[in-house]
């Protein structure tokens, strides 16, 4: 299981990597498992709103479908249109070429609710098998 | 031992020995003592010999000679003994669901070849693998609409049957959905009154095409219009029609659905029939039911699997596109059968052999004195007759000579109850046709 | 093999239509006319017959193979209703005859049939009144979600949740959802059945119906089910009862006398009409007294001089759920199965299908995990956990096993609260010899699974397709040929 020291994490296996104002968020690579081989993204239009704990975005797979939770409020300012076409980028490269979403943050306060690496890694060790 | 239970005492005794149990009664002990039924009255079996003449004779008892001028959205149209022959077998009929790939491949790959007829019959660019049936179907297409647009407001052109109109009020009862009914002008939709309701928070324009009058439109216009408002176009339309009527594909239409009882499937008191749906491929995702792709397998073959299933209800459960679950998968085989042997040019020739038909059959009912056809807009196998009389009282008496001459449209539009909606298929020939109106002529100079 | 359009030849047919007798030419106006030719086969009617013929000889089906499908009731179809269907008097009625004046006359057998088949139906399961127009068994649980709703607006209750076990089929949320209600799920408890201290903390006024199948989809009969029924009711919700486990309690317990408000059946599984790839089906809707108002329209109904009508005055209605009555086709073949069967042949189908199931469940538990482990209805849910966990045989690898050996897999992944489940339905139709043969497959499975799992994995190898590339379908999408 592969977790980057470098990003901050959620329970709902979301990472982010937060430069100034600005988190790209994902899925890590413990969910692109569980999902199995992904079929299908569903991502927001940019300019929408997330709202943290809210769902915004769905991932497919052949026999699955899970909603994807805003880690932070914001508003989307990119998404990866190149899942469109290649849903197996988030398989491949989960924490690079599979990212999702760019959030503006608009709540700081909110960062206080995210694991670093090192707790979402004792987070999945407590989760049951 | 002759109610297809194969067991004999001995096997019996056996298998509740494996058990561990001395009775069958010991394996329903989780059913308490006083939930045992109050009572359970119902009549001893009987033989199969006697079970089959006593529905023969409840069969007799429906039978009517009549001839039949009636359609009104369900069809009299001749059906291949072939097409019975093949939807028999019951390598078809006695399978289920083809969740399994590997042991369904006859049925994944007939439910492809089916998507491929609706998509080249309509013009669209996918087709699901069935719905229960034409309103259904609009139901469904409707739900889609919602969907994609986020709005719920539809305009629902009052040329489409009323039956239909009537399951989506049923269905949409708790959804707080606006819906507006706009009339049928001359025989086609009104534009007129479309624009004037169509606005950006319209989900939906629902059309019919022919429409219940018999009508033909090409509704090309209000596509234009309804996409600039940001409105999605649902067309249902007739199947053997398309064999020479614009494609809904053609005309611009988002969703086209359809009642598909005309293409092999018996009239059988009203089910089971066949409701089919084709859509732009964008919106394949939005899309309810099952649909069948083509892939490969291990070795690189060709290969059918149920696809896309994570729309469906056994996977995304209370978020699913739709609830369903089966389909009419055996009526969508008849359609697929039916198409390949009527085939390119035979759906062609079909179609203008009904159209002709009608044709005909207006041309003499015209010269009867007080009928009048109507005429302000063309029409395919069905068209509208203004009588003298009542229509329902006519249609009475001509029952009594034999025909079931036709749909009396009073029954489903205030203030038509002389107008009689009149059905030709290729089923009926120039002898009867002329009968016909013969016997319509003593009916209303009597 | 190769599709009907890669077939034939250029201006081939496989019709004969009549010529066109008429002494007019008339010309269809261009401006409504399609402008290209469907590219529709053009093969002879040999070439369809062989072509189809050949179609359905790749399937499994009931007819030639074991199919103990859980949750799908796949016993025997009989022969003798097919010729029943196939009578004209019922095949050729036109369903509009009866709203003809005069037409009901014209159509008494086929009024006789639905009529008839309602009062049987009430009978078996304890209900006040059916309608037999929901065309399938979700078509049902729709219909049967709106008279809950149409119920409560009339009572001027406004109410916005329906409870589902975690065990149930995704119809029913999805059922509930699409008729506008957000779904509350209550978790099973470890005996396998709806947790009561859980459904009981999550009921209160804003719950419009309680919708429980039983026995449940892990076959088993909640012996709580009156104690659920009761609570839903003192805070006036409604109690649906998912009829698609039936087969398990004809004669044994009705629903009715519960005291469910409404219920759906499938025709298609506990009435023995044929599955068809899918369906057609039939999901019949029965209602307790308070619920007969709201029933769809038309009502068939006995007239005074005991003739059969149509009833469309039912100001309280929900109105039309399907266009006409039903699937007639399908009915009709119930009727015909409910009559030679008769009581005792009725209650002869759920002892030998809970017995079947019981005999399994009880020679496999030594190879197989059995996560709920107590006697079983109809079905019985096993687990290839243990498999998966050793050697990485999954319940789809020894589903594929299981084609390979000639019989249809029991259904995989279901219920969701099972890992790897294994949900078997022999039915009552099997022999023991059958079912002795299945078992022993599943002996050489689990075997294998500790010896050569690549043999279990590397299945099927006998099926006209390999394993089949599913992840590639999903993305690279192609629905239907092009010329």
């Amino acid at each position: 299981m592969n977790i980057l020291e470098n990003l901050l994490y959620t329970k709902e296996h979301e990472w982010l990597k937060i430069e100034g104002n600005l988190a790209t968020v994902g899925i890590t690579d413990y969910a692109q498992r569980l999902l199995g081989d992904i079929t299908f993204v569903e991502l927001p239009k940019a300019g929408d709103k997330a709202a943290q704990g809210k769902q915004f975005a769905s991932v497919e797979s052949i026999k699955a479908a899970s909603d994807v939770y805003a880690p932070l409020s914001g508003k989307i300012i990119k998404v990866n249109t190149a899942l469109a076409d290649s849903p197996q980028l988030v398989n491949q490269y989960p924490y690079t070429e599979g990212w999702f979403v760019v959030i503006e943050i608009e709540n700081e306060k909110e960062k206080q609710d995210l694991l670093s690496g090192a707790d979402y890694k004792k987070y999945l060790e407590g989760l049951p098998k | 031992m002759s109610n297809y239970v194969p067991h004999t005492q001995g096997e019996i005794r056996e298998m509740l020995k494996v058990i561990g149990v001395s009775s069958i009664d010991e394996l329903f002990t989780d059913i308490k003592p006083e939930l045992k039924p109050e009572s359970f009255n119902l009549p001893e079996g009987k033989s199969e010999s006697e079970v089959v003449e006593y529905m023969k004779g409840l069969a007799s008892r429906n039978n009517n000679p009549l001839v039949n001028f009636l359609g009104a959205g369900f069809y009299d149209h001749y059906i291949p003994v072939a097409v019975d022959a093949l939807a028999a077998r019951s390598e078809f009929y006695t399978a289920y669901t083809p969740y399994q790939p590997e042991a369904s491949q006859g049925w994944l790959q007939a439910h492809y070849e089916y998507q491929t007829v609706i998509c080249e019959l309509t013009g669209l660019d996918v087709s699901n693998a069935s719905l229960y049936d034409g309103g259904t179907a609009i139901y469904e297409g409707l739900k889609m609409a919602i969907r994609i647009t986020g709005k719920k407001k539809v305009i629902l052109d009052s040329g489409i049957n009323l039956i239909y109109r009537t399951m989506l009020y049923t269905y949409t009862a708790n959804l707080s959905l606006e819906f507006i009914e706009t009339p049928v002008v001359h025989g086609q939709s009104s534009r007129e009154e479309i624009y004037k309701y169509l606005d950006d928070k319209t989900a939906a324009v629902i059309l019919q095409n022919p429409n219940f009058f018999g009508a033909i439109d090409d509704h090309s216009d209000i596509v234009e219009k309804a996409h600039a408002s940001g409105a999605l176009v649902i067309q249902s339309v007739y199947p053997v029609a398309l064999g020479i009527l614009k494609t809904p594909g053609a005309t611009g239409v988002d969703i086209a659905v359809g009642e598909g009882q005309s293409l092999g499937i018996p009239l059988s008191f009203g089910g089971p029939y066949l409701g089919f749906m084709a859509v732009k491929k964008d919106f394949v995702r939005q899309m309810p039911g099952r649909i069948v792709g083509a892939t490969v397998d291990k070795d690189g073959k060709r290969g059918y699997v149920l696809t896309l299933q994570a729309r469906e209800q056994h996977i995304r459960r209370e978020k699913a596109t739709s609830n369903i679950c089966s389909n009419e998968a055996l009526c969508a085989l008849r359609a697929a059968i039916y198409l390949s042997l009527l085939g390119k040019s035979g759906i062609r020739e079909l179609a203008r052999l009904n159209f002709e038909k009608a044709e005909f059959a207006k041309s003499l009912l015209d010269r009867i004195p007080g009928v009048s056809v109507k005429k302000s807009s063309p029409t395919f196998n069905e068209f509208t007759v203004l009588l003298p009389k009542n229509a329902d009282e006519v249609v009475g008496k001509m029952i009594k000579k034999g025909f079931a001459a036709g749909f009396p449209l009073g029954r489903f539009y205030k203030g038509m109850d002389n107008y009689l909606l009149v059905t030709l298929t290729e089923k009926r020939t120039k002898g009867e046709i002329e009968r016909y109106a013969l016997a319509m002529e003593e009916v209303l100079c009597s | 093999m190769q599709l009907i359009f890669e077939k034939g030849a250029k201006g081939r047919k496989g019709v004969k239509l009549p010529e066109s007798d008429l002494p007019i030419k008339p010309e269809f106006p261009k401006k409504y006319m399609r402008d290209k030719e469907p590219s529709l086969p053009e093969v002879s009617e040999q070439d369809v017959v062989r072509h189809f013929s050949n179609l359905s000889r790749l399937n499994f089906s009931l007819d030639t193979n074991f199919y103990p499908l859980g949750s799908c009731t796949m016993k025997y179809n009989p022969k003798f209703t097919e010729k029943i269907a196939s009578f004209e008097g019922f095949s050729e009625t036109h369903p509009l005859l009866p709203h003809l004046p005069g037409g009901e006359a014209l159509v008494q057998g086929s009024l006789e049939v639905l009529y008839q088949t309602e009062r049987l139906l009430s009978e078996i399961t304890g209900m006040h009144a059916f309608t037999m127009q929901p065309l399938a068994g979700a078509h049902g649980e729709l219909t049967g979600t709106m008279l809950i709703a149409a119920y409560h607006r009339n009572k001027g209750n406004r109410k916005k949740y329906v409870i589902v076990p975690d065990s149930s089929h995704g119809t029913n949320p999805s059922s509930a959802a699409i008729a506008g209600y957000e779904v509350i799920v209550v978790a099973t408890d470890k005996t396998g059945c709806m947790d009561l201290t859980e459904f009981k903390s999550k009921l209160n006024k804003d719950v419009a119906a309680v919708m429980l199948t039983c026995p449940n989809t892990l076959g088993i009969f909640e012996p709580q089910i009156k104690e659920i029924c009761d609570a839903a009711h003192k805070v006036d919700a409604l109690s649906y009862y998912d009829g698609a486990n039936l087969n398990a309690i004809l004669g044994k317990v009705r629903p009715g006398d519960i005291g469910f408000d409404v219920i759906h059946v499938n025709l298609h599984k506990t009435f023995s009409t044929p599955h068809g790839g899918g369906g057609p089906g039939a999901g019949p809707v029965g209602v307790s007294k308070a619920l007969v108002d709201f029933l769809p329209l038309p009502r068939i109904i006995k007239r005074p001089d005991s003739s059969l009508g149509l009833e469309c005055d039912c100001p309280l209605s929900i109105g039309y759920i399907a266009p006409f009555y039903g699937n007639f086709g399908v009915i009709l073949r119930t009727y015909a199965y409910i009559m030679f069967l008769g009581k005792s042949g009725l209650i002869e189908v759920s002892e030998a299908a809970v017995l079947n199931a019981n005999y399994c469940r009880a020679l496999l538990k030594k190879y197989f995990d059995l996560p709920y482990d107590r006697t079983c209805m109809h079905e019985c849910v096993f687990s290839a956990s243990r498999q998966k966990d050793k050697s990485g045989v999954t319940a789809l690898d020894i589903a594929k096993y299981l084609i390979d050996k000639g019989m249809h897999p029991p259904t995989i992944y279901f219920p969701l609260i099972v890992k790897e489940a294994l949900m078997i339905e022999p039915t009552e139709t099997e022999s023991k010899q059958t079912l002795d043969s299945f078992v022993e497959v599943m002996r050489e499975i689990a075997g294998l699974a500790e010896s050569d799992p690549q043999k279990i994995k590397d299945a099927p190898k006998h099926a006209p397709v390999k394993r089949l590339d599913e992840v590639r379908a999903a993305r690279d999408l192609d629905l239907r040929w092009k010329p």
